[in-house]
């Protein structure tokens, strides 16, 4: 079976620095897949990447069957990026925000709701504005923001940021759940305990490059496999 | 596309609609506008009767020069910008989409402005069909080329100062031309050559819409 992520030899730039100096990488459907490696070392990167919003310029890089190189623009209905930043709009409420999003990228009603109600903004806070939401709330409807997507690959860096425990499990149950529905996921994290325990395998990074080879690991074990009800959170390949 | 557009259309609206910056500066900003001129020009003299219909056109590029930065804003805070390169969308349609929210904006913009010309000028409107049409034309033109100025100048530190600086002169076509199309309508010109001004802000229209549809893919990966 083909990956769904392929980069061999990849080469990216951020303006005429190398941020991505030679990465090789397969990852394959289902695949629960860490980066990991100090600050700058290419891990934000190369997860833009994969997204196709970063540029590959040498080397090869194919997701989802689609070659970045050629067509990225192929790939990014497809995929879910949560980063740093939440694309929220501050004016409109929670609500507005993950039915806008959701609507881009096709997804229904339920859809949006089931998303609201897996992370836990589908009470009060559903017709809060953005504005006024803390930063982890933010974070949570950021999150439903890509549920509502289902994407086939999740590409989460420092997905736990500003989340409180209640809200961190039920991210890690909903990546978990993802995974064993077919969704891959990369994931970049500096809480490496539960971000190792989530992952099928962890790959370094330092200095743009790739430098552990693929190992297998053992199947999220630290991780509560209870479904999350509600969701399907990825659309079947 | 056209699903695209109306879906942005929506977005926009609505942050317009929740925020109120629209109601509470942008409209203020204009009819003060409408007032200076008054203080600046005697009433008396019959030098305002005359100017209106530049006055007009001069405040709604103005106000619109509000409407259109903040449009463009829209897309520049936290992470939107890749969010909509990710969504799917089509840049066809989100152009068409943002360049429609501010166009029902400036159209809102020119009745409480046609308001006040009547009130503050003495304004008395006839050719009510060529004024409309004018209105129509001209604000789909200064729409289109606005939205497509703004997503030029956006990821840009100076965007906020650049975009009035590349927009008005570009725009200057429009300006002559909905001032000339009202100074018809309101009696200073035949009707003929109304139209005739009507013609060519349908042109500037049709040209920018098409340009921004195409170009605003180009543009949402470049900046």
């Amino acid at each position: 079976m083909k990956p769904v992520v392929h980069f061999g030899a990849a080469v990216a730039l951020l303006g005429r620095f190398p941020a991505l100096a030679g990465v090789d990488l397969d990852v394959a459907r289902g695949e629960i897949v860490l980066l990991r490696g100090p600050n700058g070392a290419g891990k934000t990167t190369l997860l833009r990447a994969c997204a196709g919003l970063v540029p590959v310029v040498r080397g090869e890089a194919v997701v989802l069957g689609r070659d970045l190189r050629r067509d990225p623009r192929a790939v990014r209905r497809r995929v879910g990026l949560l980063g740093h930043a939440t694309a929220l709009h501050d004016d409109l409420t929670v609500e507005d925000n993950v039915r806008f999003w959701g609507r881009a990228a096709r997804a229904d009603a339920g859809d949006v709701e089931a998303a609201l109600v897996v992370v836990g903004l589908d009470g009060d806070l559903r017709d809060v504005p953005a504005a006024r939401l803390s930063a982890g709330q933010r974070r949570r409807a950021s999150l439903a923001c890509l549920l509502a997507r289902r994407p086939e690959l999740w590409l989460l860096d420092e997905p736990h940021a500003g989340l409180d425990a209640e809200a961190r499990n039920v991210l890690d149950s909903l990546i978990a759940q993802a995974a064993r529905q077919g969704a891959t996921v990369l994931l970049a994290s500096h809480e490496l305990d539960r971000a190792e325990s989530l992952a099928d395998r962890v790959v370094d990074l330092v200095g743009g490059m790739t430098v552990s080879p693929p190992a297998a690991a053992a199947s999220h074990p630290g991780v509560d496999q209870t479904a999350v009800e509600g969701l399907e959170p990825h659309r079947v390949a | 596309m056209w699903r695209d557009a109306l879906l942005v259309a929506g977005r926009d609206l609505r942050i317009e609609a929740r925020s109120r910056v629209a109601t509470s500066q942008v409209a203020p900003f204009a009819l003060l506008v409408l007032v200076l001129f008054a203080f600046a020009l005697d009433p008396d003299t019959g030098v305002l009767e005359s100017a209106t219909p530049g006055l007009f056109w001069v405040a709604v590029l103005f106000s619109g020069l509000l409407a259109l930065s903040r449009s463009a804003a829209l897309d520049e805070s936290d992470g939107v910008r890749d969010a909509l390169r990710l969504s799917g969308l089509e840049p066809g349609g989100i152009f068409l989409g943002k360049a429609a929210a501010v166009a029902v904006q400036l159209l809102a913009l020119q009745a409480v402005l046609a308001a006040g010309v009547i009130v503050l000028y003495g304004a008395e409107p006839s050719g009510v069909a060529l004024l409309a049409l004018t209105c129509v034309t001209g604000t789909a033109a200064v729409a289109a080329t606005g939205t497509l100025y703004g997503a030029l100048v956006s990821g840009l530190r100076v965007r906020e100062t650049l975009l009035p600086l590349l927009l008005l002169p570009t725009l200057a076509p429009v300006l002559i031309g909905a001032t000339r199309a009202f100074e018809a309508a309101l009696g200073g010109d035949t009707l003929t050559r109304g139209w005739a001004w009507c013609g060519l802000l349908l042109f500037f229209a049709v040209l920018y819409t098409l340009a921004g549809a195409l170009a605003y893919g180009v543009l949402l990966e470049g900046s």
